[in-house]
C-alpha cells in the first residue's frame, strides 16, 4: 500500500534555532496522526512546512496525487502546490479568522473552494453550501449571515465545512479546539471524528490537547524540542509511555 | 494655441516614452496591468490624471481629440481636460465620435461604434478587480498569475445572494482572452459587450495606482457570470426623452419638486446627432 503522505528528513531552522529537525513518518490512507508537544516544540513548523506554507530546508514531502502518483510538494510548482491546497488537502486554522473571510457570507465562505476549482453555477454551488452548513450542524437559515454572526464554536465549524467542501483526501488541522470551551469542543470533536471516519479522510492534527488526540488519532508522535521523542500507537503512548518527556506530559493532565 | 511654455502634450519626451512603453506592454499582454512611474498632473487624483497621460502619450499634432465625462462633452471634467490639451498640444479638438482619433472617456464608451485606427482612452480609479475582496497587492499579483479566480465569483456570489441577481452594475468584472480578470473602469455594464471586438484601440490608464492595461483591437472580452445567472447588459427600460432613442444608455433626470423625471440619453453627441437627424422624444421642446 501506498503511503498518502511521506515524510522524509523534514528540518526548518530559524538562524541558529531549530524549529523541527529530521522528522520523518508514512500517513496512510484514512489514517489519523495526532502531534502532541508543548508550546515551542516544533509542531506547528513540522505542519506548516508539510501544508507547504514553509518551505523546509531539508527533506521531503512526498504525496500521493490522484493523477501523478507520489510527487515531492517541496519541489513541485508553486502553481501546482496551491492546486493541491484547494483541492485535495484541506486546512484548518486554529481561530477561524484566519481561515474564513470574515466579510463573506457562510454560503460564499462554503462555496469559495467550489468556485476556485471551476463551478460556475450558483444553484448548485448553495446547494452543496447549505448541505455542508447541514454537516457541520449549522442552521441551513444562516446560510446568507456573516460568519462575523457566528459564535466562536459555529465559526469553527463553518471552517471545518469550507474546507472539506472539495472533498479532500488530506486535513491538516492546527489546534482545531483551541479556544473554545469544553462543551463546544466535545461537540466539534464528535463532528470531526464523525466526518473522519465517514469521508475516509486522513489527517494530521496538532495539538498540546492530549483529550483530542485520544479521541481522534489512530497514532501519535511526541515532539520536544524540535524532534520526534517518541511514536507508535495513540493508546499505546498514552497509557504506557516510555521517554521521560511523554511521562511528563502524560502525567500532568488534571484529572477531574 | 498652443502654450510655449510646455513641451508639446504638457508631459516632457522621457515621460512619453516611458508611458508609450507600458501601453505597448499592456497591448502585447491584453488585460495585464503594466507599472508605470506616473506623474504629478496638475489636477487632482481621481480626475483622470492616469488617462491624461496616457493620452499625452498618444497624442500626435495631427490628432483631433474628443473628451467625454459620463457620456457628455460639456461637463466639468471633459470641458478641462479637452482645454487642457487645446493650451499644451494645441490639437484640434471635437464632441463628434466618429471625427475624434483620440477619445478619453470617463465612465462610458460612446454609443456609435468606433472604428479602426481610433484610440479610446478610459480614466481608471482603481485597477485591480480583486482589490475589495483581497486587499493585499503581493496576494492579487500571485492570483493574476496564477490564474485563480474564483474569488470574483465569491462577489457575484454574494451579489445574488443578497439581492437575488448579480447586482454589480458598474465596473463589472470581465475575463480577456481567457486569460487576466480586468476591471473595465467605472462603465455602466451595459457598455461591457462593447469592450470585445472592438475595431478601435482601448487603453486604460489609473494614475494614483500607477497601472496602465490595454485591450488591442479585436480582443476577446467576457463578462464573468453563472450558467444559472447569465450576464446581462441592462439598462433604464424607457426611450430618450429627447431623442427618443431606444438602444442607448439613460440617465435619469428629476426635473421639478412633484417627482417629475425624465430620461436621457448620457451620450450628448449620440442624442444631439439624433435630434439634429429629426428624430424627436416624447420631452423635446
Amino acid at each position: 500500500m501506498t503511503p498518502l503522505l511521506s515524510v522524509q528528513g523534514i528540518t526548518k531552522r530559524y538562524g541558529a534555532h531549530i524549529g523541527c529537525a529530521d522528522v520523518s513518518f508514512d500517513l496512510y490512507p484514512g489514517e489519523v496522526m495526532g502531534i502532541v508537544g508543548e508550546s515551542g516544540s516544533g509542531k506547528s513548523t513540522l505542519l506548516n512546512c508539510m501544508a507547504g506554507h514553509l518551505t523546509p530546508d531539508a527533506g521531503q514531502v512526498v504525496f500521493d496525487t490522484r493523477t501523478d502518483g507520489p510527487r515531492d510538494t517541496i519541489t513541485m510548482s508553486e502553481p501546482e502546490r496551491r492546486m493541491l491546497g484547494r483541492t485535495d488537502w484541506a486546512f484548518v486554522h486554529q481561530h477561524a479568522r484566519d481561515g474564513l473571510r470574515m466579510g463573506v457570507s457562510a454560503g460564499g465562505n462554503v462555496g469559495e473552494r467550489l468556485m476556485a476549482v471551476g463551478e460556475r453555477h450558483y444553484g448548485d454551488i448553495r446547494a452543496k453550501a447549505t448541505d455542508w452548513l447541514g454537516r457541520v450542524e449549522i442552521d441551513a437559515s444562516r446560510v446568507d449571515d456573516r460568519p462575523t454572526t457566528f459564535s466562536g464554536g459555529m465559526q469553527q465549524r463553518l471552517q471545518i465545512a469550507r474546507n472539506l467542501v472539495t472533498g479532500p483526501r488530506l486535513v491538516f488541522m492546527d489546534e482545531p479546539t483551541g479556544g473554545l470551551d469544553v462543551s463546544v469542543q466535545a461537540r466539534l470533536l464528535d463532528l470531526l471524528r464523525g466526518l473522519v471516519r465517514d469521508m475516509g479522510l486522513s489527517a494530521i492534527i496538532v495539538t498540546h490537547d492530549l483529550a483530542v488526540v485520544r479521541l481522534l488519532a489512530d497514532r501519535l508522535m511526541v515532539m520536544k524540542s524540535g524532534r520526534v521523542v517518541e511514536a507508535g500507537l495513540t493508546d499505546q503512548v498514552l497509557d504506557d509511555p516510555q521517554h521521560a518527556y511523554s511521562q511528563l506530559l502524560v502525567s500532568s493532565v488534571l484529572q477531574v | 494655441m498652443t502654450d510655449q511654455a510646455y513641451n508639446f502634450a504638457y508631459l516632457d519626451e522621457q515621460t512619453k516614452r516611458m508611458i508609450r512603453r507600458a501601453i505597448l506592454k499592456g497591448l502585447a499582454i491584453p488585460g495585464y496591468q503594466v507599472p508605470f512611474a506616473s506623474r504629478e498632473m496638475p489636477m487632482p487624483y481621481g480626475w483622470g490624471t492616469g488617462g491624461v497621460q496616457v493620452s499625452a502619450a498618444v497624442l500626435t499634432p495631427e490628432d483631433t481629440f474628443k473628451v467625454i465625462d459620463q457620456g457628455a462633452d460639456d461637463t466639468t471634467n471633459a470641458v478641462s481636460i479637452r482645454t487642457f490639451f487645446q493650451r499644451t498640444a494645441g490639437v484640434a479638438t471635437t464632441t463628434s465620435t466618429s471625427d475624434a482619433t483620440v477619445i478619453q472617456t470617463r465612465h462610458r464608451i460612446p454609443e456609435e461604434a468606433l472604428s479602426e485606427g481610433q484610440i479610446l482612452v478610459y480614466q481608471v480609479p482603481i485597477p485591480e478587480p480583486l482589490r475589495f475582496l483581497e486587499p493585499r497587492e503581493s496576494e492579487t499579483r500571485k492570483m493574476h498569475s496564477l490564474e485563480e479566480y474564483g474569488l470574483m465569483h465569491v462577489k457575484l456570489y454574494e451579489d445574488i445572494s443578497r439581492h437575488g441577481h448579480i447586482a454589480t452594475s458598474y465596473a463589472y468584472p470581465v475575463k480577456v482572452e481567457g486569460r487576466y480578470v480586468m476591471d473595465p473602469s467605472p462603465i455602466p455594464k451595459f457598455d461591457n459587450p462593447k469592450l470585445g471586438d472592438m475595431a478601435a484601440i482601448q487603453l486604460f490608464g489609473a494614475g494614483r495606482e500607477q497601472r496602465i492595461y490595454a485591450l488591442p483591437p479585436y480582443t476577446q472580452v467576457v463578462s464573468l457570470d453563472f450558467e444559472d445567472h447569465p450576464f446581462e447588459a441592462s439598462k433604464a427600460d424607457h426611450p430618450c426623452g429627447m431623442c427618443g432613442a431606444t438602444d442607448s444608455y439613460l440617465d435619469e433626470l428629476i426635473i421639478d419638486d412633484a417627482g417629475g423625471r425624465m430620461f436621457v440619453c448620457s451620450d450628448t453627441d449620440y442624442c444631439e446627432a439624433r435630434q439634429a437627424a429629426g428624430h424627436k422624444g416624447k420631452d423635446a421642446a
